[in-house]
């Protein structure tokens, strides 16, 4: 069976340090905390830490805090922010930077995410398109463990689908078709493993 | 009018029905469209949370085989988030040779080189920009003045780049749901986030944002979309919605192409309207009653 993509990467399994918080604080470094970010978060209501808090301790260096936090797993990437902070920096990019963090270090808290994007990923690196059932079966797999309940949220939705022919039966361990990007993943891996 | 077509994943599966209304409401409006040869993933909202390189790479494959086939046309895209994805590439490589050199060394490995001299339009760009609004008004044969539409632009056409519209009190479907004679529903609720991803990983969050948006659209007889990540939110998890907040009634989820292909009199199977997950029975019987 083919690894997660994720997994196939350099990780350490603990708390990132305070110097891969480096090229973060380089783009908000001129944050004035004036709070525009939560204000027009969608999402602020179910976050522990605010944007503008979650800021602040990354330009303070708290790596242990800010990976305590569920805040930057809960940006669903609709660029209000970015669009409104009055600074102009690239808040939801952050917020990408700091789901590449947690990713790269696999930190146990942010499962549910990291699993998520990285099986997705490790199909469309074996197929090229991305195959949904081949993949929702794969996060299935890895979350069932710990969550046995957890697909029968997603019933509901996948007999719609099946109704409607738009799941289509695949092999969750079928080959790589021959629209593979497995090349272009090894060359990406190694490019930042150089960096 | 000839543009380069990239359907991107989701038309191919959950979204059918989007690349179906498209292709049969260009071709309507005899606009010609060409699929890039053997597209492969954008990297969706996957790629960008776990490399920043990879969520350059993998669109911009895409590019440079677009550029290759030397069209000149722009690259239509129906996907918001595709779109995002294709965009970003081609706004980044614009201004930053750096980066255009890192994704070239990775593109080496597929024999493609990227120049950078791409355009990317979203489908809803091209509706409301270049198709002049009296091809749609003189195209309309079916009469759907008695409809009331609620446009729901979600984020990532919008945002964060403001090309077409305004990108938080956006505008542009308001002339194209009019041309079918259907009234637009006033609401503030079309700019704001459906969740997106997070209906896989935390749906309790994206739950709530999505009834704000139906509960916004209570009143109106269909919302219309432009993004298949959007209408699967909206569409598929509203019976849940309904019996936890108990304060609506199901809304018809609809692609802006199968209003506007049911404005032109389009068969409903050549606008894939039989593979919606919700289309009520009020707004069936409704389309097609006489206007008063």
């Amino acid at each position: 069976m083919t690894t997660v993509a994720t997994q196939n990467r350099p990780g350490t399994e603990s708390a990132p340090g305070p110097d891969a918080l480096k090229a973060i604080q380089d783009k908000i470094k001129s944050c004035i905390q004036c709070g525009t970010c939560t204000a027009s978060c969608p999402n602020e209501f179910a976050m522990d830490l605010t944007p503008r808090h979650l800021w602040r301790m990354v330009l303070m260096g708290e790596t242990e805090d800010i990976f305590a936090s569920q805040t930057f797993t809960l940006c669903s990437a609709c660029y209000t922010c970015s669009l409104r902070c009055p600074r102009g920096l690239p808040l939801t990019e952050a917020m990408h930077d700091l789901k590449q963090l947690a990713a790269k270090h696999k930190l146990p808290r942010y499962k549910a995410s990291t699993a998520f994007y990285g099986h997705f990923m490790d199909t469309v690196r074996r197929h090229g398109r991305i195959r949904e059932t081949e993949f929702i079966s794969r996060y299935f797999m890895t979350m069932t463990p710990s969550n046995p309940l957890m697909p029968l949220k997603y019933t509901g939705m996948g007999l719609k689908l099946m109704r409607k022919g738009k799941l289509h039966i695949e092999n969750p361990f079928a080959a790589p078709g021959k629209q593979s990007l497995e090349a272009i993943f090894q060359k990406v891996e190694s490019m930042e493993e150089r960096a | 009018m000839k543009y380069l077509y990239y359907p991107g994943c989701s038309l191919q599966g959950t979204a059918k029905e989007y690349d179906q209304s498209t292709r049969a409401m260009m071709a309507a409006l005899d606009i010609e469209l060409t699929e890039i040869e053997d597209w492969t993933c954008c990297g969706a909202s996957a790629a960008e949370s776990v490399s920043e390189l990879l969520a350059l790479a993998l669109p911009a494959i895409n590019l440079a085989i677009a550029e290759a086939m030397d069209t000149g046309q722009d690259i239509l895209v129906p996907c918001s988030a595709c779109y995002l994805n294709l965009r970003k590439v081609a706004e980044t490589v614009r201004v930053d040779e750096a980066a255009l050199a890192r994704i070239n060394e990775v593109l080496a490995e597929k024999e493609l080189e990227l120049k950078g001299a791409s355009r990317v339009r979203h489908l809803l760009d091209i509706m409301a920009t270049d198709i002049d609004p009296d091809a749609f008004r003189q195209r309309v044969q079916v009469d759907l003045s008695h409809l009331t539409i609620a446009p729901y632009y979600g984020c990532q056409c919008l945002r964060p780049y403001a090309v077409f519209d305004d990108p938080e009190e956006p505008r542009s479907m308001e002339p194209l749901i009019k041309a079918t004679g259907a009234a637009v529903h006033p609401w503030s609720m079309g700019s704001k986030c459906c969740g997106a991803s997070h209906m896989n990983t935390k749906m309790e969050v994206a739950l709530e944002l999505v009834h704000g948006i139906l509960k916004g659209a209570q009143g109106a007889d269909a919302i219309a979309t432009v993004c298949p990540m959007c209408q699967m939110n909206l569409e598929a998890y509203q019976d849940k919605i309904v019996q936890h907040y108990r304060d609506l009634q199901p809304v018809t989820i609809l692609y802006l192409p199968q209003l506007i292909g049911m404005a032109f009199g389009l068969p409903d199977d050549q606008l894939g309207l039989n593979l919606n997950l919700e289309i009520c029975s009020d707004f069936r019987n409704k389309r097609t009653a006489v206007p008063a």
